[in-house]
């Protein structure tokens, strides 16, 4: 491997790890993010000369670590610079040796740093959107532009979210800290909605065409596995990598050869990848274990995704039991997509005309185009072709990306066999 | 140690003549002791309502002509009706203090960070 193909698999592996040591150091996300870059610069010229070192990651993190306090003396050395020179300390550099030694963190001391970092990026006081950026940034280590064109925003406005971002962290003084036990299950709860955002994105992006977008599916995995590695007794963290699991299973059925959108119920299960069902059912069955019967919205999401991985097809699937579930999520998460699904489930186990009424029970769904694409569905089976239509033509004006109109368009041909 | 301030927003119609400190004068006082003796206030006031306020204006730079208004500038549907500063370690210290203060539940908390002098 040439150096700088070994740089790019540092920094995607590991650059988050140096990073949190770097942030610990200097004590500012911003400072620590201009380290790792000048430390990146640095290894460009020295490792293919040099050869790789032993261990990259310390050598990024002392690196990093010398180019911030040089860069910190040059700054505090002009005028108007007191408070940042305040805020940074003043230490000395020490000697070759110790900086190295201080560089190999210990296992709990990484830990610790990454974790604090994680819980920093999605504190409550930043949006939603600054949280999701972070997380992309600071944690997946994706470039800017990339991010960007994820979210189909220019490059220009997702750099200013991440600087505004960051220096919230900084003026507000957000803590570089883990939780105590008492806020834990909230702020927990907020880090892997960010998770679980990113992977719904990449399932539902939110208009335009999906056109060389990153892989924000196989973040929300890394993301999810590298929580699981730091907390892997949380049960909902468990089940989070887990759901995401079963969902990223179904990718390569979920479109068709012309890149058509292909709904789970028609999905060739054939294509489904194996290996992804059965390692997220081996983190679901942990989930459990650890959960002492205490089910979290994340696990009983796990569960649902696992019984549609685990039927041989979309009429053998077990609607007791999916029925079930949704009723378990809708005590302890209400929210009108849930309630969305379960009259879908209420159709295939008990007819079109319970369906239809389970579907009259959702409140706020009226707006959506999933509601009215199910009612057209059940019309459609209970023989109320004009109806339908109407409900597809409703459904297809309210869809919010062009992929899922054509999908709901194609649909106005089962019910009005001549277009008008 | 940072310093923020905990502005005091409520309903604009409901205390437009009448300042919710009167009502609810003995909760603040139990407020700013604690915060006090744990050496987290470093000050704070109750202001009289917005009906009492006059909003100046100078146009065409300074030394303009002055122009004023009888009430307040904001027409947000919450108005300031008192603040907190504040010393903490950081944000969530902050914040765990601001949910102590009645206007988080009677009406809103801005907690936001004082930016420091530059001589």
């Amino acid at each position: 491997m040439d150096a700088s193909t070994a740089l790019v698999k540092v920094l995607r592996e590991e650059g988050s790890r140096v990073l949190a040591t770097l942030v610990r150091q200097l004590g500012d996300l911003s400072v620590a993010e201009d380290a790792l870059s000048e430390a990146t610069v640095a290894a460009l010229s020295a490792w293919p000369a040099s050869g790789i070192p032993e261990n990259p990651r310390a050598w990024l993190t002392v690196v990093g670590r010398r180019k911030a306090l040089d860069l910190l003396r040059r700054e505090s050395a002009r005028p108007g610079k007191e408070t940042a020179a305040f805020r940074w300390g003043t230490e000395s550099a020490k000697d070759e040796m110790e900086e190295v030694i201080e560089a190999m963190e210990t296992e709990s001391q990484l830990r610790d740093d990454m974790l604090r970092l994680i819980f920093t990026c999605c504190h409550p006081a930043l949006s939603r959107e600054a949280q999701v950026a972070l997380a992309l940034r600071t944690l997946a280590r994706l470039e800017v532009d990339a991010i960007a064109r994820a979210f189909l925003v220019p490059e220009a406005t997702m750099a200013k979210r991440l600087v505004r971002a960051r220096s919230k962290i900084a003026t507000a003084h957000i803590p570089y800290a883990v939780p105590s036990d008492a806020e834990l299950p909230d702020r927990l709860a907020a880090v892997l909605a960010v998770v679980y955002l990113i992977a719904t994105e990449a399932h539902a992006p939110t208009g335009g065409e999906a056109v060389a977008r990153v892989d924000l599916e196989a973040e929300a995995v890394r993301l999810a596995r590298l929580l699981v590695e730091l907390m892997p007794d949380e049960p909902e963290v468990l089940s989070l990598l887990a759901l995401l699991l079963f969902t990223s299973a179904r990718t390569p059925a979920r479109s068709d050869a012309e890149g058509h959108v292909v709904i789970l119920a028609n999905q060739d299960r054939g294509r489904w990848n194996r290996g992804a069902i059965a390692e997220g059912s081996w983190w679901l069955q942990r989930a459990v274990s650890w959960s002492a019967g205490m089910a979290g919205p994340y696990q009983l999401q796990a569960h649902l995704a696992a019984a549609h991985s685990t039927a041989a097809s979309w009429a053998e699937t077990d609607w007791d039991r999916i029925i079930e579930l949704y009723d378990l999520l809708r005590s302890v998460a209400a929210n009108p997509v849930v309630a969305l699904n379960r009259a879908v489930a209420i159709t295939e186990r008990d007819g079109p005309g319970q369906g239809l009424a389970a579907l009259e029970a959702v409140v706020g769904m009226e707006q959506s185009h999933l509601w009215h694409a199910a009612r057209a569905d059940n019309l459609r089976r209970l023989d109320r072709a004009a109806e339908a239509a109407g409900e597809l033509e409703t459904a297809a004006a309210l869809a919010p990306t062009e992929e899922e109109r054509r999908l709901l368009l194609s649909r106005l041909l089962d019910v009005r066999p001549e277009p008008a | 140690m940072a310093l923020y301030v905990a502005l005091c927003y409520y309903d604009r119609d409901r205390y437009w003549d009448e300042p919710p400190e009167t009502e609810f004068s003995p909760e603040y006082t139990e407020f700013a002791r604690r915060a006090t003796e744990a050496g987290v206030m470093r000050s704070g006031e109750a202001l009289h309502p917005v009906s009492m306020s006059t909003t100046i204006t100078v146009s065409g730079g300074r030394g303009g002509e002055v122009m004023l208004t009888d009430g307040p500038y904001a027409e947000a549907k919450e108005v300031l009706a008192g603040y907190f500063v504040l010393e903490t370690a950081d944000l969530d210290e902050a914040i765990a203090w601001a949910v102590q203060i009645p206007a988080a539940w009677r009406g809103k908390i801005e907690l936001r960070p004082i930016a420091p002098h530059h001589a």
